[in-house]
């Protein structure tokens, strides 16, 4: 099959998910007997289109103009349904980030492809198509079979390993043509806090609850947080009560992460706070409640006041680090 | 064990959580610069009595295209069926459902009626034919315009939902809920089967006076820092 990965990018560099979805696009291409191409829009550093390159893809096609450097989610869409028609690709796959969920269902529309959101491990290919996807917000797997001649699949971030191969794929420009009124969508300012981890993509999370009391304290989890280079997340009692941005309530109806490490602090467990962070690999949760549900679901657990514990574990982490550098 | 099909029996249905947020930013915007918001479901009639409560919250009227909703693209096709032939400004949806979590309604309803969309955003204004929208990204967000007419998909922020009242409940009796045949959509995908995550082994609990030995495991045993 051929594969075309569109990979994402910040800052000129791509992120972590991108050498996911090359990596993945990689290994469905090499199943299946096909060849990888891999798209990058806007402004990209030429060493990190080369370094896409080296993570499966044969060929890197790089399309940028100057309307072309700010996301606009029509006009990339237009961008990858158009290589996938030149490459003839059987599989578009994108991140299942904010802008791949906002260009894949167009890119799914334009090609008339049926489209699986959300996959978690490699397509099955040997008898049709068939993929593994999160369902019921993290309670449950989905095997979806795939009928179209075309398919789009988003990858969740942190469910495929990517892995650097020795040859070294070669880097194109590529110009797309794109309607004006693609690029309603303006973007006027972009926020970002730039010294904090990507929730969705970070590794470690450190989480907090009402357990904590209040905002103001805080200051611990970010510590804990930017020692173990975690993101910060909260549950939704907290994020509703603006102890915290809506941008960090994970569960139900806030993100659904999938890290290595999940830390709970002062979080009791709801069912909806599980279903966004069942799939993390590690959970680990610190309650001064014993019956916290939360324990039912973690791999290791501390029963005591998040006051006493966090600061013990900030210091052991300090010496776990200074023995460790 | 896999599953088809899940269980219905005994479930309470209930409206989406961020079409919830959407609809009450929708009622919001009409009550400031008039107009009228039209609710579309796409389901079979045991749907009625949510869309009902969607018009006990405030919604003008109603339309659920008499169908089963298959898969995103299926139901894309039928709102956009029914948008294309009536003339609206803004289509407001939920970012994603909490059961199928796919969020790609929005943008497909979009493509196929040839708009702009703006999803996951958290916050809507109109001015002058315009809406101004913050929008979610990773570690932040992104304050863009787009002109109307429009594809929204609302997430939290945007607006609380309100709890319909005495009133409200009342006149959804006699609101207008219009049934409409669906459009025929070619079929691309099915769900093969449903499983549940492996469950957990059993937690190691850690002697809160031995935080060490939790930094130990996490190197050691789970091999994550």
């Amino acid at each position: 099959m051929n594969i075309l990965a569109y990979i994402e990018t910040a800052d000129g560099k791509l992120k972590k998910s991108a050498l996911e979805i090359l990596s993945y696009g990689a290994a469905i291409a090499s199943q299946t007997g096909g060849q990888l191409t891999a798209i990058a829009i806007g402004d990209v550093q030429a060493d990190e289109l080369a370094k896409a390159g080296r993570y499966g893809a044969a060929k890197v096609l790089h399309a940028n103009n100057d309307k072309l450097k700010q996301y606009v989610g029509q006009a990339y869409a237009t961008a990858v349904a158009e290589a996938a028609k030149n490459i003839q690709a059987d599989v578009v796959v994108l991140s299942n980030s904010f802008s791949g969920k906002g260009m894949a269902p167009r890119i799914a529309v334009k090609l008339n492809a049926a489209m699986a959101d959300g996959a978690v491990a490699l397509p099955e290919t040997g008898n049709g198509f068939k993929v593994r996807k999160t369902a019921f917000s993290g309670k449950a797997f989905a095997d979806v079979e795939l009928t179209s001649k075309t398919k789009i699949v988003t990858l969740v971030p942190n469910s495929y390993k990517s892995v650097e191969q020795a040859a070294a794929g070669a880097v194109e420009a590529f110009s797309p043509q794109i309607n004006d009124a693609d690029f309603a969508v303006k973007v006027k300012e972009v926020v970002k806090a730039s010294d904090k981890i990507s929730l969705p993509e970070a590794e470690i999370v450190v989480s907090g609850g009402r357990g904590l009391k209040g905002p103001e304290n805080w200051g611990m989890i970010e510590e804990l947080a930017s020692l173990l280079g975690a993101a910060t997340a909260c549950s939704k009692p907290v994020s509703d009560a603006n102890w915290r941005p809506h941008s960090e309530h994970v569960g139900q109806t806030g993100l659904a992460i999938s890290p290595n490490l999940y830390i709970a602090i002062g979080i009791s467990g709801a069912i909806q706070h599980l279903a966004g962070v069942s799939s993390s690999k590690t959970i680990v949760v610190i309650n001064k409640d014993p019956e916290a549900p939360f324990f039912k679901a973690a791999d290791y657990g501390i029963v005591g006041d998040a006051f006493e514990v966090v600061p013990k574990l900030i210091e052991e982490v300090k010496k776990f680090k200074a023995a460790n550098s | 064990m896999t599953k088809k099909s899940f269980v219905t029996q005994g479930i309470q249905y209930i409206i989406n959580p961020s079409d919830e947020i959407a609809l009450t930013r929708a009622l919001e915007l009409t009550e400031k610069d008039g107009g009228s918001v039209t609710v579309i479901n796409v389901g079979d009639n045991s749907t009625e009595a949510t869309i009902r409560k969607a018009l006990a919250i405030g919604a003008t009227d109603a339309v659920r295209v008499n169908a089963a909703p298959r898969d995103a693209f299926f139901v894309a096709k039928q709102i956009a069926e029914y948008a294309g032939k009536n003339s609206f400004d803004l289509i407001l949806c939920g970012r994603e459902s909490i059961d199928y979590n796919g969020s790609q309604v929005p943008s497909m309803v979009a493509e196929m009626l040839s708009l702009p969309a703006v999803n996951s955003v958290k916050s809507l204004t109109i001015e002058n034919g315009t809406a101004t929208l913050d929008r979610e990204i990773e570690g932040g967000k992104e304050v863009v315009t787009c002109p109307l007419p429009c594809v929204v998909s609302a997430t939290e922020g945007m607006a609380e939902p309100r709890i319909p009242n005495m009133r409200g409940i009342m006149s959804a009796r006699t609101k207008p809920l219009t049934v409409a045949e669906p459009v025929d959509v070619e079929n691309m995908q099915q769900i093969v089967s449903y499983d549940k995550p492996q469950p957990r082994t059993q937690v190691k609990l850690i002697d809160a006076a031995n935080v060490a030995a939790l930094v130990d495991a996490l190197h050691n045993e789970a091999k994550v820092i």
